[in-house]
């Protein structure tokens, strides 16, 4: 996540460097494009694999079972609940906490608390979630929290980064031409750290697609159901299509990350 | 506006001078005004007590801790004193919100500190819109400050501060600082971050500013030829705020109060009294000028009977675009060429014309006035001229 942290501003003139495309003051270089193209030509190339092999292949009849079109589809859209809703907790209470954290009295003890989440970070997610389902019972909102739990650590830590990154003399001048400490907050901190704060959402959406998959322990359903099958019937083809799918899904939730935070970038930035 | 009770005496041609135009700008007036940090044996400042008069330009200079900026930053409240009071225009500081005393002060940083997500246009506009000015009012205002700093409102307006240099964001920095014509401007080190020519030419269009708007201009700094050259009087302090010496750039030069500024000031002081004479005051040279557009073999005869070998070339509106030899004179008619001429106001020091000039090939500076129109040409031989006298008067 080292590169998503620093931003080191170009200085003028390199924005007419070779490779750099220059649209109202927002620059798309080439490895932002070809992260932004590739990944869902590979989704959908690999997925299109999936579609042929589910359609020639000989299966068995718990295979036939496992993988029908209604059963995948409400899957992957279980997969997809669990991973947004879990995603946008995650954002409600980590960017205020991380705003938080930046400000007055809190801004001393912000260090202990990012290095709670960070330690917490450390803690096995299967483990998390199963001692959560025993606590407050099974079922989606359990896996929800769990998820969110899970997710909250990037995005606090790239608020507090990302705030802590922006220049303390843009906030002077903005305090002495008579702005509002709020006003200072969302009008210029705020948007100076959001490339940094997305980066963070981005990295949250990748860990909490991939932990979703264990949410069927807890009969939070999703993707996990499928690769569980395959795993207590012994059908490898099982395995393999649900973690293949599961991949395909991680890959799509991670570039709709980028382009989100490509869009939330301020111009001029 | 307000009478002038300066705690100094002040030379008789500056009150003289600062008749000819009306003055916006608001008295400031500091008493026995403290700052103490918690935690630290001696206060940041100790007592100061000081009368900035209205329309005045004052620079604070003093070595680097000597609570110079902490004593301009208590003026906008952006640190609040310990004790003592702070009067702007008759009317206590404290007597109104921090933001909205803010919003009547206009406050220039060094380096201009635009924020980097908003144009040009919206980092001037911010202190309108906080005081609720209608978009039309906004958008007439930008034009007419970016016109006031020198940048063509219709190639700027939408542009991001990136896209700037270093010398264009501090002209928008100090227009962002004018935006909603506040009496008094506070600037901290405003031209600390560019190189010495562009130093030199902001430092001409601030002198240019304020004999148009007349303001109150409070101006930290650690140079202090800048301070000299820019001040009407120069407040030098030492460690705690404390006053050493409080008066015109001549008295300062001339009499220091004692070592500590004669150290401050420097010795060398007859190249500093050089920083006290405009370049308006020397004599100008006027060569044989030239109109983009005329044909070479004019020019070339008219130069030649005069004897000259070089001409100022001027463009359609008078200004001076270049200082090319004869030899250089090519083809048909005169084109204008390519790299920028440097120039210098007439409200340039000596000091200043000198530095352009040993850039020069003619040992000489083109002198512009208002408006960048040109004036003529200040040589070498006038400013040697200018020490002699000098020296003579400092004999008598």
């Amino acid at each position: 996540m080292s590169d998503t942290v620093a931003h080191a501003d170009p200085a003028p003139g390199s924005a007419d460097a070779p490779g750099a495309t220059k649209r109202s003051g927002r620059r798309l270089d080439g490895e932002t494009v070809l992260m932004l193209v590739v990944p869902p030509v590979l989704v959908l190339l690999t997925f299109a694999g999936y579609v042929v092999w589910r359609q020639t292949a000989d299966l068995t009849g718990a295979e036939l079972e496992q993988l029908a079109w209604p059963l995948v589809i409400d899957l992957i859209q279980r997969h997809v609940s669990l991973t947004l809703v879990s995603s946008a907790l995650v954002v409600l209470i980590a960017v205020p906490l991380g705003i938080g954290l930046t400000r007055g009295p809190l801004r001393r003890i912000s260090p202990l608390v990012v290095g709670v989440a960070n330690a917490g970070q450390g803690a096995p997610s299967i483990g998390l979630i199963v001692l959560l389902a025993i606590w407050v019972g099974y079922g989606f909102w359990t896996a929800v929290i769990s998820l969110t739990l899970y997710g909250i650590l990037p995005v606090l830590r790239n608020t507090v980064t990302g705030l802590q990154g922006v220049d303390p003399t843009l906030v002077e001048a903005g305090r002495g031409l008579g702005m509002s400490s709020a006003a200072v907050l969302l009008r210029v901190e705020l948007p100076l750290a959001l490339p940094v704060i997305m980066a963070g959402v981005r990295t949250a959406l990748v860990l909490v697609v991939g932990t979703a998959t264990l949410a069927t322990f807890i009969n939070g359903g999703g993707l996990g159901a499928i690769i569980q099958t395959g795993i207590s019937l012994f059908l490898p083809s099982l395995i393999v299509a649900g973690a293949v799918l599961v991949a395909l899904l991680a890959l799509l939730i991670e570039w709709l990350g980028r382009v989100l935070e490509l869009v939330a970038r301020p111009k001029g930035v | 506006m307000s009478t002038e009770h300066a705690m100094e005496p002040t030379s008789e041609e500056s009150t003289a001078e600062r008749a000819e135009s009306q003055v916006s700008g608001a008295e400031i007036v500091l008493e026995d005004v403290v700052k103490q940090y918690p935690g630290q044996a001696s206060p940041a400042v100790e007592s100061l007590s000081l009368t900035i008069p209205a329309g005045e330009i004052v620079m604070f200079v003093g070595p680097s801790g000597c609570g110079k900026t902490t004593s301009l930053k208590m003026i906008n409240r952006l640190i609040e004193p310990t004790s003592g009071t702070i009067r702007i225009d008759g009317e206590d500081a404290r007597s109104q919100s921090e933001n909205a005393l803010r919003r009547k002060i206009g406050y220039v940083i060094q380096g201009g500190s635009l924020f980097p997500h908003l144009t040009v246009a919206k980092n001037i506009a911010i202190v309108p819109k906080l005081l609720g000015w209608d978009t039309r009012r906004v958008q007439e205002r930008i034009d007419e400050l970016l016109d006031l700093v020198g940048l063509d409102p219709a190639k700027y307006r939408d542009r991001y501060p990136r896209e700037l240099s270093g010398g264009q964001q501090q002209r928008v920095g100090v227009a962002r600082g004018l935006a909603a014509d506040p009496p008094v401007l506070l600037m901290d080190e405003p031209f600390g971050a560019v190189d010495p020519i562009t130093r030199q030419r902001l430092q001409d269009e601030l002198l240019s500013i304020q004999r148009e708007l007349r303001k109150t201009i409070v101006c930290v700094t650690h140079d202090i030829d800048e301070a000299i050259k820019l001040g009407d009087r120069i407040l030098i302090l030492k460690e705690g705020a404390r006053v050493a010496q409080y008066d015109t750039p001549e008295v300062v030069l001339g009499a220091p109060a004692d070592e500590f500024v004669e150290d401050f000031v420097g010795s060398g002081s007859s190249l500093k009294q050089l920083s006290l004479v405009r370049v308006s005051e020397v004599e100008l040279h006027r060569p044989v000028t030239a109109t983009v557009g005329e044909k070479v073999d004019d020019v070339r005869r008219r130069a030649e009977a005069a004897g000259e070998r070089s001409v100022v070339l001027l463009d359609g509106r008078g200004r001076p675009v270049s200082w090319p030899w004869l030899r250089q004179l090519k083809g048909d008619s005169v084109v204008e060429p390519a790299d920028e001429l440097i120039t210098i106001d007439q409200r340039a020091t000596l000091n200043d014309a000198l530095d352009t000039m040993l850039s020069s090939s003619h040992g000489g500076a083109v002198v512009t006035g208002d408006r960048d129109q040109y004036l003529g040409v200040v040589v070498f031989d006038a400013v040697t001229d200018h020490i002699r006298s000098l020296e003579e008067q400092a004999h008598e």
